[in-house]
């Protein structure tokens, strides 16, 4: 790399991460001060530790992100499937458009308009509040999706397709030929999907905000309520706690794909 | 012989075009079959049929005097070897080749030695334990035969197996193939679009073309005597001229009269005539043969490859003679070189030799893609 | 004549497609037409096309810093600043991130993976988070004064104006530049580099006349990934902005909490269509200016 290049991209990623380096810093600070640095200590964590409204905002965001996991997963398996398979133009365009609107609407959109149809069914029951964790969790799912389909799809494409007709030439059902073939085939463009859909519900904010009530909270929406007011260091350390937990799975999933390609 | 496999007035379009038209073939028990023909003829189509992955439009497939047209690949007993094997990657050698017998449920020791046996056979006895993605592609060849083989089929189906090779591998693999299916009686229906490689293997080909079946016949049936323009240019060289039958054993071509073999047309039909390249003996220029001017030679190691300009038409004439460029000459054909052909569809496409035409059809159909 | 085949295989992978494709239909196009419904309907469902109107003629009175105070329209007035800051923001991240796209598609492959990491892993930080930090950064106390006082250079004030925004949004969404960027030229065939270089081109004109143009899909799909987001952001204006400069985002999530469902979906009607006339005149000019090219 030419010294110029370097420079250039040291600069870039000193900037980038000096607000991460600031909040890690600041995490341990022993005073109040988001600023001055006057001490190490891990006072806000053990606070964190004792903050229940925090601890059961975790919990929250835990058991959303993994019912959304779990459920995007399945079903944008069996779905990137069903669209590999499809074979009319038309089918396959309506397919891609649908499964680009949530990733190409700006969240703002896929929230509103997600709230105002539970809100208007919720009516219809004669409900005061729909927004509840079903609302939040569909909400979840549904943005989940695409990213779950777009990460199954290469790995289907590049598959040989004779090789599930190889196996039911040997004597597998076709159901049997796509969990014994297919599936450790694409398995690692699944664990990839599931991984993102999972880091994806549990950063997520603008769509949990506007889909979310009845008093579940989530961490992002927790934070966002503690940005309102004054900020202690507590908050910061629970950043720092989440991103630690975030990069632990971004580095998992690297892994996969690092071995998936070593193949 | 017994028939095993049977198709009955087939047809097949994909998305409105036809692939296979009313086609109807008999396959014999313990033959080695070959399906020749060019990319889009509807060779493997025809294939996929009697392997069940693809469902036909009309007609029967009937296998040992039962109709399976709606029997499931899995259920059928034949088994295919893929065009780039389809091996399964994420299992090693051994496990490739028990796979079908694992989804049968056999007893491991019984497994372990008809792998062990097969795995013999295709001499790859030490490669087990390998990984199926560190095999060159002749091993991985060898595997797809000993996967495809291990349950025992009573029909092999292989689609153009050898297309991936290089030739040296391909020649060996061919002789390779013809051996194991002698050895196991196994009936082996075999796709390709090289002619050479169909006239060496099989017992008999089915030259086939735009959906059609154009001939059936021994290898020396269809080189020495092709029914029309299609199947006498697409199996070796040769040169297709208009001719009249004037009456039996009398033609007319080139502005001279012949002798031939052939009988059984109408006074004053108007015929093809197919005169191999290599049945033609140059002759000086005298009165009563045709004559021409040689526009250029072509040394090929064994022969001498000649093209010669007569009459407009561009004859290709080999010979071990030498011959110049620039120079006039006469040609002689005695009457078994000479063989006539019914008018086809196919009349005037092809035998002029005045275009590269061999070598821009294959520019335009680069690696022999098929039809799905 | 085709017999019905029950075991046809493709009848297994239609089956595997319709949870999906009745989830899409319930779940995303038809939130989308409930949009379109609460923007024209009033508070008793009602046809209206009060809250659109409403949009453009809203105004109010906003003070001038020599104290006299002018009417304006109000939410013309907060969508051409969404419209201003994310263009600007746009523009700064592709020219901040073209540069890094090359130089990591340049470097050795290992290099690559790991620039390649380092660039996502601020993605990975809560962005509520990411603008809080850079909310301590950049305040008149903050870091950055404390640091520029330091080294005696006084301070800046930079927090509550249009650049502190504009520095969220571009810290924020500067990896979705980069990135695709990057993916389309790291598979760039080295050879046509050389082809260029063989048929005469210096390094410049090697980047002008083969480098940008073939880099053209990852650069629109940069523009789209930034421009999206930061047109119809809200909460970095609340906090960087200091709240002074509303965006469209800020607008509907204020009539959202203020329970105006009907115009806030009024307003996101709005937005939408202003992003797909925006995406399709990013695709026309890309189209005629960067393929074409015999206009120049």
């Amino acid at each position: 790399m030419k010294t110029s290049s370097k420079i250039y991209s040291s600069i870039v990623f000193a900037i980038l991460f000096a607000p991460i380096l600031v909040l890690l810093v600041f995490s341990f600070n022993e005073s109040k001060s988001l600023s001055v640095f006057s001490g190490f200590s891990l006072k806000w964590y053990q606070e964190l530790l004792k903050d229940r409204n925090t601890l059961e905002a975790v919990r929250n965001t835990l058991i959303l992100a993994a019912s959304a996991t779990v459920i995007s997963t399945v079903m944008g398996t069996a779905a990137a499937v069903g669209i590999n398979k499809l074979r009319s133009k038309w089918s396959k365009a309506v397919m891609n458009t649908v499964t680009d609107i949530p990733m190409t609407n700006p969240d703002i959109i896929t929230g509103i308009s997600l709230m105002l149809m539970f809100v208007f069914v919720g009516r219809l029951f004669g409900a005061s509040t729909s927004l509840s964790f079903w609302t939040m969790l569909i909400a979840h799912i549904t943005f989940c999706l695409p990213y779950v389909i777009l990460q199954i799809l290469p790995k289907l494409r590049q598959m040989d397709k004779s090789l599930p007709e190889a196996a039911m030439d040997l004597g597998c059902t076709p159901m049997g030929a796509f969990f014994k073939v297919e599936l450790p085939e694409i398995l690692p463009g699944i664990i990839t999907g599931a991984i993102m859909a999972f880091t994806l519900s549990l950063d997520d904010f603008v769509i949990s905000y506007f889909t979310s009530g009845n008093g579940f909270e989530t961490l992002p929406i927790r934070i966002y309520g503690m940005t309102k007011k004054t900020v202690t260091p507590k908050m910061y350390a629970l950043a720092t706690i989440i991103f630690f937990v975030t990069l632990g799975l971004l580095l998992i999933s690297n892994l996969v794909d690092e071995k998936d390609e070593a193949k | 012989m017994d028939k095993i496999i049977e198709l009955k007035n087939i047809s097949k379009a994909f998305d409105g075009e036809t692939v296979l038209d009313n086609i109807s073939l008999d396959i014999h028990d313990n033959e080695f079959i070959t399906l020749l023909g060019p990319s889009g003829c509807g060779k493997t189509t025809t294939l996929r049929i009697i392997g069940g992955f693809v469902y036909p439009d009309q007609g029967d497939v009937i296998f040992m005097g039962e109709r399976i047209n709606d029997v499931p690949p899995h259920k059928r007993n034949v088994n295919t070897v893929f065009q780039k094997y389809a091996l399964f990657p994420h299992l090693n050698v051994f496990e490739n080749v028990a796979f079908p017998l694992r989804e049968r449920k056999l007893p491991k020791k019984e497994i372990k030695e008809k792998v062990n046996k097969m795995l013999d056979m295709v001499m790859l006895s030490g490669f087990a334990h390998r990984r199926v993605t560190s095999l060159s592609g002749g091993q991985q060849q060898r595997v797809a035969i000993a996967r495809a083989l291990v349950n025992e089929p009573k029909v092999l189906l292989l689609d153009e197996p050898l297309g991936a090779l290089d030739l040296k591998l391909r020649k060996d693999m061919q002789q390779e193939l013809k051996k194991i299916q002698k050895s196991t009686g196994i009936t082996f229906i075999f796709v390709t679009h090289d002619q050479e490689e169909a006239l060496s293997m099989s017992d008999t080909i089915v030259v086939m073309s735009e959906g059609k079946i154009q001939q059936i016949g021994t290898p020396q049936d269809i080189y020495n005597e092709p029914v029309n323009a299609f199947v006498a240019d697409f199996i070796g060289e040769s040169n297709i001229v208009d001719g009249v039958m004037l009456a039996d054993y009398k033609v007319r071509f080139g502005g001279q009269v012949f002798d031939c073999l052939d009988t059984g047309f109408a006074p004053n039909e108007p015929v093809d005539v197919v005169i191999r390249p290599e049945d033609v003996d140059i002759v000086k220029p005298e009165p009563g043969v045709l004559q021409g001017t040689v526009t250029s030679v072509t040394f090929m190691g064994v022969h001498n490859e000649a093209i010669v300009d007569i009459d407009g038409f561009k004859w290709m004439i080999q010979t071990t003679d030498p011959v110049e460029e620039g120079a006039h000459i006469g040609i002689s054909l005695e009457p078994d070189a000479i063989h006539i052909m019914k008018k086809s569809k196919y009349s005037g496409m092809f035998g002029d030799y005045s275009s590269f035409s061999n070598e821009l059809d294959e520019l335009s159909n680069p690696g022999g893609e098929e039809e799905e | 004549m085709r017999t019905a085949n029950r075991r046809h295989p493709q009848n297994g992978y239609r089956m595997a497609l319709a949870p999906y494709s009745i989830w899409s239909a319930l779940f995303v196009v038809v939130p989308l037409a409930f949009i379109a419904y609460y923007a024209f309907t009033d508070n008793q469902f009602a046809f209206t096309t009060e809250n659109i109107t409403r949009f453009f003629t809203a105004t109010s009175n906003i003070v001038q810093e020599d104290g006299s105070s002018v009417e304006v329209r109000t939410y013309l007035l907060i969508f051409m600043r969404s419209v201003k800051l994310a263009v600007i923001s746009t523009i700064i991240c592709l020219l901040l991130g073209y540069p890094m796209a090359y130089i990591m598609s340049r470097a050795k492959e290992r290099t690559q993976k790991t620039m390649v990491t380092l660039i996502m892993i601020p993605m990975w930080m809560n962005f509520l988070i990411r603008t809080y930090a850079w909310m301590t950064i950049l305040q008149d106390t903050g870091i950055l004064n404390g640091f520029l006082s330091a080294l005696g250079l006084g301070t800046v004030h930079i927090i509550g104006t249009e650049a502190a925004v504009i520095i969220g949004m571009v810290y924020d969404y500067f990896p979705y530049m980069v990135l695709p960027i990057y993916s389309i030229l790291a598979k760039l065939d080295g050879r046509l580099l050389e082809a260029a270089r063989d048929l005469g081109c210096g390094s410049i004109s090697v980047l002008r006349r083969v480098i940008i143009p073939l880099s053209m899909p990852g650069v629109i799909s940069g523009i789209t990934m930034v421009l999206i987001p930061s047109i119809s952001t809200f909460y970095i204006s609340q906090k960087l902005g200091n709240g002074k400069f509303f965006l469209i985002g800020d607008a509907i999530e204020g009539q959202y909490v203020a329970n105006n469902l009907h115009f806030a979906a009024a307003i996101a009607f709005i937005l939408m269509l202003i992003l797909l006339v925006c995406m399709a005149a990013v695709k026309y000019v890309t189209a005629r200016y960067v393929y074409g090219g015999d206009e120049e």
